[in-house]
């Protein structure tokens, strides 16, 4: 069977099961173009480059699927590096698929080439150049395996133009075969047994949740864990959802801008288990005071993570998924004594740390809080919306006042804190999920960074609801010069921003807007019910900060409240 | 924490990028690189790479994680540590006046290695041993005059048990 090096990429991409892919066409994917056209692969035409990675990556996380996009050769390439990079520092699987010039033009400087798999080798898990028509499939394939097995990631496959055009006589691949690529699934049940030992023993024990639990699908399993031993959980910013946001034994986020219990928690706890966590600098603080006096357990499966930030007692390499279920047998299998007398002082020292410095902001503010509009959200949504954020106060306020139940729910450039990331992702969740509501949480500044996809959302008739907390400033450097730089707000005034309701209108799209407190809830039942792309804008306080917040590099107990 | 030289030696698939993919995580990542070298091995399809890094012991743990991580290492093993012999070879080029001709072929006899070209204002010599050996011919011969030098960095292979 004679086929072109198109037809077998769309017959590999079919036979991953890719039904949508997110991208922009170009001179050198205009064949590839040709050929999907021909498939019942359904493809999401972008406005940028950038907003097609955002929005695989959106895909990628509601549906637990690999995110697919294409691009052409040179500026369509290089404009999907940022949402690449933001990929791969949350461990989110795609594929992205490149054109580029015909090999024989490779390393000329041609129209539209630039070295793509250089410039992404360090923000990829992996990338290939296929330089012959014959290894499209075999490395699609493993493309896919690499960007969905071990800890995910972004793999890039760059595509010349002539290998795309040639036409060869074709033969499936052979089984995939990676030699050198075998992630550790089974974790150790010696180092797990030892585990249980520290949970008899810990009088303050912590469970601290990352993005690997919800990368690993295994939320249940750690609530399950942690109901059954009496152990209080905290979670990174990736790992919001790992653990009902409305369980007693929920302390809230951890870090930088942590709740207070939390941090305090850490501080004091006397045992910690990190389940699929990285220890980012912004979860950690000063790291020589980060549980301090804790024995630290933790499970990860990629090796690198393990003591890369933090010393650690017991290592555990493996798949968090794996590591619970095991955690939960030994623990059946033990009948461990009821824990909860032991654990009453903890309860009531976090309990005290609850009530006396709980999250609050004045509430008896003439202009509306941008904690409020959350808080709002999360009441009318019931905490059963998709939420995107972008990055910045937005993104930390909603972390901190929506409440997520549930994984798979909350979409955010933990790794990267890429402005721009939201809309897109949201749009792409949207596409995953049609029948879910999908909000996106932005800031005036970074809704202006990908605000063409708006574009997007109106032809695709996605109802994506925008949240704009417009502070007319870029809230969260501002606040840092506030606190750390004399207040002399350099660059960070944002003098002239669109009439959001009108851009809203010119798109096509719906546009609201709320000045007062009072008009929240209205602006928000009505922008929610709308069965269209909705801006909402709210003019919030331009001089809320974020709080707690811990300095950077200082100890994490040490914040301002 | 002490930061001491350590020897790996990585086999990767001999694939073009899989170099750049190395360097690149030694310089993205702010490890060090004291000498690289890299060559097939008998299987066409793999390459051995020898790389001497200063670094103290949590980081070369690090170092070797990450190395593990690269899709195209195929294994990598740390030397130091171990029982295992190391050689680098240098091709020194020393000024030889007629006065010094003589001292320099003593020194040549001494140390066992080769004139591979002669001039009449120069010998290139040809030595190779391990770290010590060199940097020990190199003060004997600086008096004398280094005009250059090259150097393939240390490669390095275990040693087995003798058997019997």
């Amino acid at each position: 069977m004679k086929l072109t090096g198109a037809q077998i990429l769309m017959k590999t991409l079919q036979e991953e099961g890719v039904d949508t892919i997110f991208g922009y066409p170009g001179a050198a994917t205009i064949d590839i173009y040709e050929e999907l056209s021909k498939t019942r692969i359904r493809h999401i035409l972008v406005r940028h480059e950038q907003g097609a990675v955002h929005a695989a990556d959106g895909y990628a996380r509601v549906s637990d699927r690999v995110g697919v996009c294409l691009v052409t050769s040179g500026p369509g390439a290089t404009n999907t590096v940022t949402g690449i990079a933001s990929a791969y520092m949350d461990s989110i699987p795609l594929v992205v698929l490149c054109g580029q010039v015909p090999t024989h033009l490779i390393g000329n400087d041609a129209f539209q080439e630039v070295d793509i798999v250089g410039i992404t080798r360090p923000c990829t898990k992996h990338n290939y150049l296929v330089n012959q028509t014959e290894d499209i499939a075999r490395i699609i394939k493993e493309a896919f395996h690499i960007a969905r097995s071990g800890r995910p990631g972004p793999v890039l496959v760059d595509l010349p133009k002539d290998v795309i055009k040639r036409s060869i006589s074709y033969a499936p691949p052979q089984s995939l075969r990676l030699r050198s690529y075998n992630p550790t699934y089974r974790p150790s049940k010696k180092q797990l047994q030892k585990v249980v030992e520290l949970i008899k023993q810990a009088q303050r024990p912590v469970i601290f949740a990352g993005g690997g639990v919800i990368l690993s699908k295994s939320a249940d399993r750690l609530t399950e864990f942690a109901r059954k031993t009496r152990i209080p959980v905290t979670a990174s910013l990736m790992g919001l959802g790992a653990f009902p946001g409305s369980d007693p034994l929920w302390l809230g986020m951890l870090g930088m801008h942590g709740t207070y219990r939390a941090n305090m928690s850490i501080a004091g706890c006397d045992l910690l288990i990190a389940v699929g966590a990285r220890f980012d600098d912004r979860v950690t603080g000063k790291t020589d005071a980060f549980a301090a006096q804790a024995q630290i357990v933790h499970i990860d499966i990629d090796p690198t993570s393990i003591r890369k930030n933090v010393p650690v007692s017991i290592p555990v390499v493996g798949d968090c998924g794996l590591a619970l279920d095991i955690l939960n047998h030994l623990i059946d299998e033990l009948k461990l004594e009821d824990l909860s007398q032991k654990r009453q002082p903890w309860f009531d020292q976090i309990e005290n740390w609850k009530r006396t410095t709980p999250l609050a902001y004045n509430t008896q503010c003439a202009m509306i809080k941008p904690q409020f509009v959350v808080e709002k959200l999360y009441e009318l949504t019931r905490g059963n919306a998709i939420i995107a954020t972008e990055v910045g106060q937005n993104q930390m306020w909603t972390a901190q006042y929506y409440h997520f139940d549930r994984p798979h729910r909350f979409l955010t450039s933990g790794g990267l804190g890429c402005m721009g990331y939201g809309l897109p992702a949201a749009i792409g969740a949207q596409i995953a999920c049609p029948d879910q509501l999908v909000v996106d949480v932005a800031g005036d500044g970074s809704i202006q960074m990908n605000i063409q996809e708006l574009a997007t959302a109106v032809q695709y008739q996605l109802a994506v609801k925008v949240v704009i907390l417009n502070n007319r400033c870029l809230g969260m450097v501002r606040q840092w010069q506030e606190l750390f730089h004399d207040k002399n707000y350099v660059s960070t005034q944002m003098e002239h921003a669109p009439d959001f309701v009108k851009l809203a209108e010119a798109y096509g799209a719906m546009g609201l807007r709320a000045v007062k407190p009072a008009e929240v809830e209205t602006v928000l039942r009505k922008g929610l019910a709308a069965p269209r792309t909705v801006i909402m804008e709210f003019l919030v306080d331009p001089e809320e900060c974020v709080y707690p917040m811990v300095p950077a590099g200082a100890p994490i107990s040490e914040m301002l409240l | 924490m002490k930061t001491e030289k350590h020897i790996l030696s990585i086999l990767v698939d001999n694939e073009p990028g899989v170099l750049s993919r190395i360097a690149g995580l030694f310089s993205g990542r702010g490890y060090n690189i004291e000498s690289l070298c890299v060559a097939e091995t008998t299987d066409p399809k793999i390459s051995r790479l020898t790389i001497a890094t200063k670094a103290n012991l949590p980081l070369v743990e690090q170092i070797k994680k990450q190395l593990n991580k690269l899709i195209n290492v195929v294994k990598v093993f740390e030397l130091t540590g171990t029982d295992f012999v190391q050689r680098e070879l240098a091709m020194i080029k020393v000024r030889a006046l007629p006065e010094h001709r003589a001292e320099i072929l003593r020194i040549v006899d001494i140390f066992r290695c080769k004139v591979v070209d002669v001039g009449l204002e120069h010998y290139t010599l040809e030595v190779t041993g391990d770290e010590d050996k060199l940097a020990a011919i190199l003060s004997l011969l600086k008096p004398v005059g280094i005009k250059e030098i090259a150097r393939t960095g240390v490669i390095a292979i275990s040693r087995d048990p003798k058997g019997g």
